[in-house]
């Protein structure tokens, strides 16, 4: 099935769960309402007509206005794939996981996380992955300022242009 | 005879033991020789590079899509140009593309070859890996004459390559694969089907279809689990479909489906395959330019697509969100690397000690690509 056909059917399911279908190239979504994501997810991996076995690639978006979890589902049967997105607000963003869904989820919700922010409701292990467990904030947040030093390790260095351009003075 | 008290230890394994192929970590929980569980410990090679696109712009960030992968940083370059051309609807000379599928193949055959050789220092044999680095030595002089450089190539560009084949390239590559393709005989001779290693690889840590799907494993150690599917020829890109070629998988012909020596075994079965696209495209290689039109600002319209590259460790996912300015609004990476980390946490449970090192190998677990 094509993507777009593959919401229409998500839409005739669940009527009032799909908010927007995005028909924009190169690749169309679907919106769906954040508290539906698990029943949904759950239809479309156990549903013969869809049998999305992998989730091929979850992530997060920042927007400035709104925070999106992006989900990339793939069929090996089928051969045929479909974009699932929810909206979160940016404070406090909370979505339930699908990690007993797709086994997958369990590190990739833990990057979205890590670098994102975005607390997944029900994970076995919601640690942070890439980062050190005391870093400060959520680095892939457009608003996000480095701090300037570590534990006394400091991340910014001076230019050695800069400073070869002072000796001389 | 009293009976001996035993108790669960915590053991630290990494973040610079040699055989766990980059800065990786585990936490094993042990109670003697037999793993209770390993907790992989990761980050310590994050250099944040999706956050480095969104301030370099696109052609900018061709050099760090190296970095992701410095083992087979031609399938990162390629990931990176085909979803910008996508977005920015971009066409790319034959030329141009027969020549990613060269350098690429390349690529292939030499990260292959250092799996196979790692292989086999992970598991106490210095042997083979001279054996296969020597030939990888020889890929990449190739690949230095058609770029450059050894391992972060930078080539392509988004609408083409870089470079041109160089004059006589071309005989030297198919002298190469004259070589290469009695030699792959001889690592079996040598060390695939040595008793050894059979021994030490096979039943280990098996790995099942559906396992293999729902923790999104890709590209061998998919196909080691016995599901037929390629990229390159299910989703193909590029000119794959103009050449033949066959898609190995795992049958458990070393007793149990899905094993360490499946998945070894797919290394060197790709390697044939790849050897034999390479001397199609060599042949049928076309005349042209090899780099299309492409502005300098490149500004794609908003929008955002993913796009999947079959790179030696597997389907590679590039998903990039444009805003229509010249800078990409989000891009990131799903490496095959990252997949299989995740599931060693499950697989370590009932292991010994010295079959981590083993699953860790026949993954082919590159810690660049796990933390980006």
């Amino acid at each position: 099935m094509e993507p777009l056909q593959i919401y229409e059917r998500i839409k005739q399911r669940f009527p009032d769960k799909v908010l927007e279908i995005v028909d924009r190239k190169p690749d169309p979504f679907a919106v769906l309402a954040a508290d539906a994501i698990g029943e949904i997810a759950r239809c479309l991996r156990d549903d013969g007509e869809f049998a999305m076995d992998c989730l091929s690639n979850e992530t997060g978006v920042d927007h400035k206005d709104r925070i999106e979890v992006v989900y990339h589902l793939f069929s090996y049967r089928h051969r045929h794939g479909c974009v699932l997105k929810v909206k979160l607000p940016r404070e406090n963003p909370v979505v339930a996981t699908v990690e007993e869904i797709w086994r997958a989820a369990n590190w990739m919700e833990r990057e979205i996380f890590d670098l994102l922010g975005v607390n997944f409701e029900g994970h076995s292990d919601m640690r942070r992955i890439l980062m050190p467990e005391d870093w400060p904030g959520y680095p892939l947040r457009k608003d996000f300022v480095e701090p300037l030093e570590y534990h006394g390790i400091s991340t910014v260095r001076e230019s050695p242009i800069i400073r070869l351009d002072q000796k001389k003075k | 005879m009293s009976t001996l008290r035993t108790e669960e230890m915590t053991l630290n394994m990494g973040p610079q033991h040699p055989s766990t192929h980059g800065v990786l970590r585990f936490v094993i929980k042990t109670d003697g020789e037999v793993m209770r569980e390993a907790i992989p410990d990761v980050g310590y090679l994050h250099r944040s590079i999706e956050k480095i696109a969104e301030k370099v712009g696109y052609h900018g960030f061709m050099p760090y899509t190296d970095r992701v992968d410095y083992v087979c940083a031609m399938f990162t370059n390629q990931g990176w140009a085909m979803a910008c051309e996508k977005l920015g609807n971009v066409e790319v000379p034959r030329r141009g593309e027969y020549c990613r599928v060269i350098a690429t193949e390349f690529n292939r055959l030499a990260s292959h070859l250092l799996t196979v050789g790692l292989m086999g220092m992970d598991i106490g044999a210095m042997t083979p890996f001279l054996h296969a680095l020597r030939e990888r030595e020889m890929i990449n002089d190739l690949i230095e004459e058609l770029c450059g450089a050894r391992l972060t190539f930078n080539y392509m560009r988004i609408g083409g390559v870089g470079w041109d084949l160089p004059p006589g390239w071309r005989e030297k590559a198919l002298a190469y694969l004259d070589h290469l393709e009695p030699i792959l005989n001889e690592y079996n001779a040598l060390f695939s089907y040595n008793k050894i290693c059979v021994e030490r690889l096979a039943k280990v840590a098996p790995i099942t279809p559906e396992e293999a799907i729902s923790y999104n494993l890709v590209g061998p150690n998919l196909r080691a689990s016995g599901v037929k599917w390629d990229v390159r020829k299910d989703m193909a890109y590029s000119v794959y479909p103009e050449f033949e070629f066959d898609v190995p998988i795992g049958s458990g012909e070393w007793g149990m489906l899905g094993d360490s020596m499946d998945r070894y075994m797919m290394r060197i079965r790709e390697m044939g395959q790849s050897s034999r696209i390479l001397r199609q495209a060599l042949r049928q290689i076309p005349d042209g330019p090899v780099l299309g039109k492409v502005v300098r600002n490149f500004k794609p319209p908003a929008g955002e697509c993913q796009v999947r590259v079959e790179s030696a460790r597997g389907d590679q996912g590039w998903y990039v969100v444009s805003d229509g300015t010249s800078y990409p609004w989000r891009v990131h990476v799903r490496t095959g690397s990252f997949a299989a980390m995740g599931i060693i946490q499950k697989l370590s449970r009932g292991l010994m000690i010295a079959d981590l090192v083993v699953l860790i190998a026949s993954l082919d677990v590159i810690a660049p690509e796990i933390d980006r």
